[in-house]
């Protein structure tokens, strides 16, 4: 069977995948890259937990297919923070106690991260829509919306 | 597997002219895959195709987003795009993939079926555009030809000025419809109806179009029979979303309601 070479720029990092199969980039990114930040839950786009930035834009890794990320800039959960330093998204719901099974969270967290990147000061309602495609069944969503109206400073 | 990078459109049509299937946003094509309902080991990734991508007047390319039609389409067609799926797929997800799809649950098609939308195709032989009734043929079943591509979609280039959409789902985000509707309306009342997810394609219901195109300012008697019309209309089947009846009711319930908005 053939392999594609893909190369993409993977935060931050010139990186190569050998891929063999019409596989998503989810999988190349936990099974090839070393990257299990990005969650596989539903595989079908519903729950946001693989969420990543491709090209600066907000997808579900899920639903990407890998060979479709050939050149691109991928930004996954890892490449949020800098050193030991949290990204402010991080550190709000680290502050507002926004982490319960943590199963969610990397999603919640790339999620947030194009909010605020587009939108740093959103309304309550501009949080809960940005957030509309990540699902948590803890169900922690009080203190996830909590922590990013906190990030907003004070949003209602 | 064997994977197409095009640098122009007729790279892109070279390639499905050879078998290759074309991936666009791949929140349909993935979804079947993950599944393992498809396997396609030769694709064309067209998502960072410019002529695709393009938005001139009347007419939007394959590849345009949900995101953007949801910022910038005509207002019951971006009302549409609001309700399609979550941010991330929105994002991804094209207006092409809805139409290729052909989900009778598909959010943009009844907009299109009420503005009598033209489907653009092209292959490496030429081009040629379908009416959408003529495109649509049943559940997910076109006319699209194997070794063709939707390329876009022609709007009319005049649309109603008042036109609504909406769709009754059991919650508010990523929810497929149990009905889905848009009622627009002519300055000289001409009315168009056209509902998603209650017949295997996108329908018009043409009789209760022309009974209230008529009369210029609707009583409540009126109101009441056109619901009733489009009730009748429709042909919506039972399955795990919903039943037949409900979507019936709510079928007259949400033309009304929306044909309402429109005369505000």
């Amino acid at each position: 069977m053939l392999a594609v070479i893909v190369v993409f720029n993977l935060n931050g990092k010139r990186s190569t995948a050998r891929v063999m199969a019409p596989t998503s980039l989810l999988d190349v990114l936990r099974d090839e890259m070393g990257l299990p930040g990005s969650k596989s839950a539903c595989e079908q786009g519903e729950c946001g937990s693989c969420s990543v930035m491709l090209d600066d834009v907000l997808v579900c890794s899920c639903l990407v297919m890998a060979v479709d990320a050939e050149g691109s800039d991928i930004r996954t959960v890892e490449g949020m923070s800098s050193g030991d330093f949290l990204h402010p998204v991080q550190e709000a719901m680290h502050q507002a106690g926004a982490v319960q099974c943590g199963f969610c969270t990397p999603g919640f967290v790339v999620a947030a991260v194009d909010l605020f990147e587009k939108n740093p000061k959103p309304s309550t309602e501009e949080i809960k829509e940005a957030l509309a495609g990540n699902l948590c069944r803890c169900t922690g969503y009080g203190a996830i919306l909590r922590a990013f109206e906190d990030l907003a400073g004070g949003a209602k | 597997m064997n994977v197409t990078y095009p640098d122009s459109l007729a790279d892109a049509l070279e390639a499905v002219g050879a078998g290759a299937i074309p991936l666009a946003g791949g929140t349909d094509l993935m979804v079947e895959t993950n599944f393992g309902h498809a396997d396609p080991q030769d694709v064309v990734v067209l998502r960072r195709l410019d002529e695709l991508a393009v938005w001139e007047g009347n007419l939007l390319g394959a590849g345009v987003t949900w995101r953007k039609i949801e910022t910038a389409g005509p207002r019951a067609l971006a009302q549409a795009a609001r309700t399609v799926g979550s941010p991330q797929i929105r994002n991804a997800g094209t207006i092409g993939g809805n139409i290729g799809t052909a989900s009778p649950a598909g959010d943009g098609l009844p907009f299109l079926a009420a503005v009598d939308a033209s489907i653009e195709l092209a292959s490496s032989r030429g081009t040629r555009s379908l009416p959408w009734d003529e495109f649509f043929l049943g559940v997910k079943k076109t006319a699209l030809g194997p070794d063709e591509m939707i390329t876009g979609v022609r709007l009319p280039d005049e649309l109603p000025e008042r036109q609504e959409f909406a769709k009754i789902g059991a919650r508010n985000a990523m929810v497929i419809a149990t009905v889905c509707c848009v009622v627009t309306r002519g300055d000289g009342g001409a009315t168009r109806v056209a509902l998603g997810s209650v017949a295997p394609t996108p329908i018009r219901a043409r009789r209760a179009e022309e009974m209230i195109s008529s009369v210029a300012t609707p009583t409540d008697n009126d109101l009441a029979e056109f619901a009733r019309l489009v009730s009748e209309e429709v042909t919506p089947i039972t399955d795990h979303r919903s039943t037949e009846e409900y979507r019936r009711h709510a079928s007259g319930v949400l033309a009304r309601r929306l044909l309402e908005r429109c005369l505000r």
